[in-house]
């Protein structure tokens, strides 16, 4: 199949991706989008510690500083994190479970689709008279005294990539649930899709409270209604419970798959099974389930009283105990075994300190009375850059190394690979420690700039050259991707040698239909137990037979556009301009009638006939 | 991988380095405490750090064995373990009682932090503050004594001072943090906490504490700065006196500043107090109160606290606080006009 | 099973919603939905209760004031109906009856087009009475709840009306089998809803 897509010109490979419901290009699709919004939230970084290295800084100005900020995070968290962390879900998860497809492959490219117009509109905003500016939290009264459509583009463009991201997690959830290979029990299935599995249930109950919350503010900024107006009799604090019972499953959302990765990683390169495999998941569980409990912990200071502030404290810290049992369990892991240090090791291996550092400083703002210091300073912006930066982005890029092969069959560069670990890592370090200090001192979070005589200057210096380092690391992965690219070495079943779980089983990339067979599972890690035996594959469950697979479509695309162009006729109706509600109502029609044409048009699919996947062995075997 | 162990070794080495160097300037860091709240967490603080360093150095113990010991040398399977139950329920107990070990007291100082019955007891002596924070300044008013300040919060050492916080426009945060935890101002409800200011740690900091805005609120959100001046409980109840005593506006003391006067009350006085009494609601106390302008430490909260400042700040604030109320709302001024405001200004003083 | 198959009476499965790997996604992706879905309601429903009678001044009208039970129990008592109408339906479904499932399905659409007559004629009854989207924060939070549930009412309908044109004349099979099956469940959900919003709303309401 993918020597066949190489013979197709430009504009039939680019037809083939707008309308694939095939998992894998999804994925591919996920991390190209993804990727390229990581790195313009990286560059919103840069320009962030740039204006920051000297006091005084005049590079931006306060209100677009104030946009930077807000894109930044926004960027990062909805629209790099969560894609990125979706596409090795996408691209990964069905292998693992031995499943041809996911459940939806419909709904799966519609949920691409919706993120990736939510994600362009929000950016949009830089050309269209600004972009949002009140924080990517947003909090009701300074969004609702935001004047320009800022903020509107904030609630318009996350409210249609959290559609997007609600159905993708809905799908993931029934395709653990109904497509595992024959064997494949819950407890043998890979710590990633166990990941992948209370993420989505997270992603199921968290993200509806976003939407509302979303709703209400696009009700108040462009239909009138008075939610977050207190003249009118509103309350902005309803603001900060919905986006924070959203908003703290969303941090266990990106960590609970970049645990995931990591635990593939160590259990790979040490040659071990995965120590304390039941506990592992337990604690997965325990995580995702504490998750709601704590969202008052991000409003300590809002004043909600001491029983409340007491209450979620102490359910905060209860966090702290499944987590320490990961760590021990990964530690314990690479005991005994044989650690190779591949790149993904690398990022593995550095992520235990790094994230045992933003661990530990999860506890301490968990004292809630201490946290009265702590909070809204640059101590809780290093805490949760060392979660998210040393927990999720180091997962991503070991996950970038580790999947490329079986995701495009070739491997990534192991030297450069390494490069850009250790550029990374150091500048990470260096961008992000001294912040702790900064915010003891005294500094503030969100400031556009500080007064010179407060002793911040040296800090914040030092926390802006990491930052370049940092910067150096991406440019080089760039670079690998493409010389990787242009050399395009091709690799087999198993590249890295130590390989699992189901995925490794099967040629990279694998053939469109992932499994000529179902594999039959005997017990966790799959493949590796088959290897152990001397067997070169896995034994099949089914004898050969047809194969039924989904019709491409383009009404993912189709729909999802129409969610776009009713966007921005919702923004511009309160300019009163005349065109604005037409385009509502087009843009809604042209959503609802692509769900219509998909509701009243029969899609049964096609077969893959036996016949077909005898012949293309005997091919196969000409081409090797 | 030898670079790992030298760039630990190196982040210690900045650790020490930075502990030598200081905890953070004595007006405004929370590695100083100034006051019973500040102490109360800077000891949280400090008992959480001892528990985490003991976790981070348990864990960085096997990280290290597991570097040097279990590297790849051969081919060989190692043993496929499934785990240890023993070990398991190890690593489960001990962190349970390590959080217990710091949730007893913060629960017990999150109480201790949040009592405030003494406001609600009419007969009560206790000093309040009604503090209400606009669009990138602060008005502070002491509903007991009944006078208005703004910028400046001035209070008494050494006895509780109880706040009651409120947001005039957006939420705001109210922290001063070498002397205590932020409470947020919300647009919603009145929140309500105590601050304490050691007289010892005051001294040396110079008896002015900086004060500082924490949530996010427009563009000059880092700009929305205010000072605490913290006194000896008599020579506070003398500043209560004299600001008491000022029933109309200071006279000006020089022609020029006369001058400056007569400009001040065509332009300037329709949103600018420049008695301190609090006869005003507070919703239309729109702009900072002014009566005391000369005895303050800043202009605007931020510029230095000269003529020469006041000038450049009347001149154009939008350049010095983007997005502030101010701008726009007053007719251009002569450098001649400038020079009288500040004369003016600069001689409003209450304390003689 | 094939989802293509013709099938009769004597062949057509005992759980016709769950004999196609296809249903089973279908059946299990929608209740997750509705998981989804309860949340979103939740929500809601906390945001109205924190902002009931919150109004600016008070000459405008509070909960008490406004409603009424005749109105509000007959709009219940219709959805109630063309619930257990869609139960009927789902019945002759999986008995393979498709002209009577059309027929009460025909039924459950009617009720709801009475329901949400009802409700629009309560709508703009309040808003004469100075109850409107713009008017409070109350105002607000009582048409995005009722109107979050008015919404999914006119959906549903639109749904069953386009199931119904679509499969008039083809009758039943496994391809559309869940189809139906599933958008009962829905309806089911949107009838469950309205319990709450009955008694949290308007129950409630009317004591005060």
């Amino acid at each position: 199949m993918s020597t066949y897509a190489q013979k197709k010109g430009f504009g039939a490979t680019l037809w083939d991706f707008l309308t694939t419901v095939d998992h894998k290009k999804i994925a591919i699709l996920y991390l190209i989008a993804g990727g390229f919004f990581f790195l313009i939230g990286g560059i919103e970084a840069v320009f962030i510690r740039i204006q920051l290295a000297v006091p005084n800084n005049d590079f931006v100005s306060a209100g677009a500083f104030n946009e930077i900020i807000t894109m930044h995070g926004t960027t990062m968290i909805f629209l790099a994190a969560m894609p990125l962390v979706f596409a090795f879900m996408n691209a990964v998860m069905p292998l693992q479970i031995g499943a041809r497809d996911v459940a939806f492959p419909y709904v799966n490219a519609l949920g691409f689709w919706l993120f990736f117009f939510g994600g362009i509109f929000l950016n949009l905003s830089w050309f269209l008279g600004g972009a949002p500016d009140a924080g990517w939290t947003s909090y009701a009264s300074l969004a609702i005294h935001s004047k320009g459509h800022g903020v509107d583009f904030y609630v318009l463009g996350l409210q249609i990539s959290g559609l997007g991201t609600l159905i993708g997690g809905i799908n993931f959830l029934v395709t653990i649930i109904n497509m595992r290979a024959p064997g494949m029990t819950y407890m043998r299935m890979p710590l990633f899709t166990w990941t992948t599995f209370v993420t989505s249930a997270l992603i199921l109950f968290a993200f509806p409270p976003l939407t509302v919350g979303l709703v209400l503010m696009m009700f108040d900024r462009l239909f009138g209604a008075n939610f977050f107006e207190v003249a009118q009799g509103g309350n902005t604090v309803i603001w900060e419970h919905l986006f924070w019972i959203f908003g703290h499953p969303e941090v266990y959302i990106l960590i609970l798959p970049a645990f995931g990765i990591f635990s593939e990683i160590f259990a790979m390169f040490s040659r071990k099974r995965l120590f304390g495999y039941s506990s592992m998941v337990f604690a997965t569980v325990l995580i995702g389930f504490l998750g709601f409990m704590v969202w008052a912990h991000h409003m300590f200071t809002t004043g909600l009283g001491p029983v409340a502030n007491a209450i979620f404290a102490v359910a905060t810290m209860a966090i702290g105990v499944p987590t320490g049992i990961k760590i021990f369990n990964w530690l314990f892991t690479m005991w005994g075994g044989s650690v190779k240090f591949t790149t993904p090791m690398h990022y593995a291996f550095a992520f235990i300190p790094t994230f045992v550092m933003g661990g530990v400083t999860g506890i301490m703002l968990a004292s809630a009375a201490a946290d009265y210091q702590y909070h809204d300073t640059y101590f809780v912006v290093a805490h949760f850059h060392y979660v998210i930066v040393g927990g999720v982005v180091l997962a991503l890029l070991a996950g970038t190394h580790l999947y490329w092969p079986k995701m495009f069959g070739t491997m990534l560069n192991e030297t450069m690979g390494k490069i850009t670990f250790w550029t990374f890592f150091i500048g990470f370090h260096m961008t992000f420690f001294i912040q702790h200090f900064l915010g003891l001192w005294g500094m503030p979070r969100r400031v556009f700039t500080y007064l010179p005589g407060q002793g911040f200057e040296t800090s914040n210096m030092i926390s802006s050259i990491g930052a370049a380092f940092m910067s150096v690391g991406v440019i080089v992965l760039l670079i690998n991707i493409i010389v990787t690219s242009v050399k395009n070495v091709r690799v087999g079943n198993d590249p890295w040698g130590d390989g699992r779980t189901l995925e490794w089983s099967i040629p990279s990339p694998p053939p469109f239909y992932n499994f000529k067979q179902l594999p039959l599972v005997r017990g966790l890690d799959a493949y590796w137990i088959e290897k152990m035996e001397g067997k070169k594959e896995m034994t099949p469950a089914e004898p050969l037979g047809d194969i039924h697979m989904p019709n491409s479509s383009f009404l993912p695309f189709t729909t999802s556009l129409g969610l776009f162009i009713a966007a921005f006729g919702a923004m511009y109706h309160v300019d009163d301009k005349g065109w604005a509600l037409p385009v509502l109502f087009i843009g809604l029609l042209v959503t609802f009638g692509s769900m219509l044409l998909r509701s009243v048009k029969d899609d049964h699919g096609f077969h893959i006939h036996k016949e077909e996947l005898m012949n293309e062995d005997d091919n196969k075997g000409v081409k090797a | 991988m030898k670079r790992l162990a030298n760039w630990r070794l190196f982040s210690l080495f900045a650790i020490v380095a930075l502990v030598l160097s200081g905890c953070g300037k004595p007006y405004l860091s929370t590695l100083t405490p100034a006051g019973e709240v500040a102490d109360i967490q800077y000891d949280l603080m400090g008992l959480s750090t001892i528990i985490m360093v003991g976790v981070i150095i348990v864990v960085m113990l096997v990280f290290v064995i597991v570097f040097f010991r279990f590297r790849r040398k051969d081919d060989r399977i190692p043993k496929q373990v499934e785990g240890s139950h023993k070990l398991e329920i190890i690593w489960t107990v001990i962190p349970i009682l390590l959080l217990l070990v710091l949730a007893v007291p913060t629960v017990s100082a999150t109480f201790k932090l949040a009592d405030v019955k003494t406001m609600d007891d009419k007969n009560s002596k206790a000093v309040v503050v009604n503090v209400r924070s606009h669009l990138y300044w602060w008005d502070f008013e002491y509903p007991k004594q009944k006078i208005v300040t703004s910028q400046e919060l001035v209070v008494p050492t050494d006895e509780k001072v109880y706040f009651s916080l409120k947001s005039m426009d957006v939420k705001h945060s109210f922290w001063i943090p070498a002397v205590g935890g932020k409470l947020d101002t919300n647009t919603d409800n009145i929140n309500k906490f105590w601050l304490e200011f050691d007289a010892e740690k005051s001294n040396e900091a110079g008896n002015l504490f900086y004060g500082k805005c924490a949530e996010l609120c427009g563009p000059s959100h880092a700009l929305m700065d205010f000072k605490v001046k913290a006194m000896s409980k008599d020579d506070f109840n003398a500043w209560v006196k004299d600001m008491q005593s000022v029933k109309a506006p200071e006279k000006a003391q020089t022609a020029l500043a006369q001058q400056g006067q007569d400009i001040f009350n065509k332009s300037c006085i329709g949103c600018h107090a420049v008695t301190p009494e609090n006869k005003m609601p507070e919703t239309a106390r729109i702009a900072p109160n002014l009566s005391n302008f000369g005895e303050r430490s800043r202009v605007a909260g931020i510029l230095d606290h000269n003529k020469e400042e006041v000038k450049n700040w009347i001149r154009n604030p939008e350049t010095y606080k983007p997005g502030n109320t101010m701008t726009g709302k007053y007719p251009q001024m002569t450098e001649d006009q400038l020079n009288a405001l500040a004369e003016y200004l600069m001689g409003l003083k209450v304390q003689d | 099973m094939h989802a293509e198959e013709k099938l009769t009476y004597e062949t057509w499965p005992a759980e016709p919603e769950k004999s196609t790997l296809e249903a089973k996604n279908k059946f299990l992706g929608f209740w997750l939905f509705l998981g989804g879905e309860t949340v979103l309601f939740a929500s809601l429903f906390a945001t109205y209760l924190s902002l009931k009678d919150k109004v600016p001044n008070t000459s405008q009208p509070l909960a008490k004031d406004l409603f009424e039970l005749p109105l509000t129990f007959v709009a219940t008592m219709l959805l109630l109906t063309s619930s257990l109408t869609s139960v009927y339906a789902i019945y002759h479904m999986k008995n393979f009856a498709f002209k009577k499932m059309m027929v009460w399905l025909g039924l459950t659409a009617l009720l709801g087009f009475g329901f949400l007559g009802l409700e629009v004629y309560e709508f703009n009854h309040y808003v004469h009475l100075g109850h409107k989207f713009t008017s409070s924060a109350f105002g607000s939070a009582f048409y995005t709840l009722v109107g979050f549930h008015g919404a999914h009412v006119a959906f549903g309908l639109a749904w069953c009306l386009s199931l119904m044109f679509r499969n008039a004349k083809r009758g039943l099979n496994l391809y559309n089998a869940p189809k139906f099956y599933v958008f009962s469940l829905y309806w089911h959900f949107i009838d469950v809803v309205w319990v709450f919003i009955f008694t949290v709303v308007y129950l409630m309401g009317m004591v005060g």
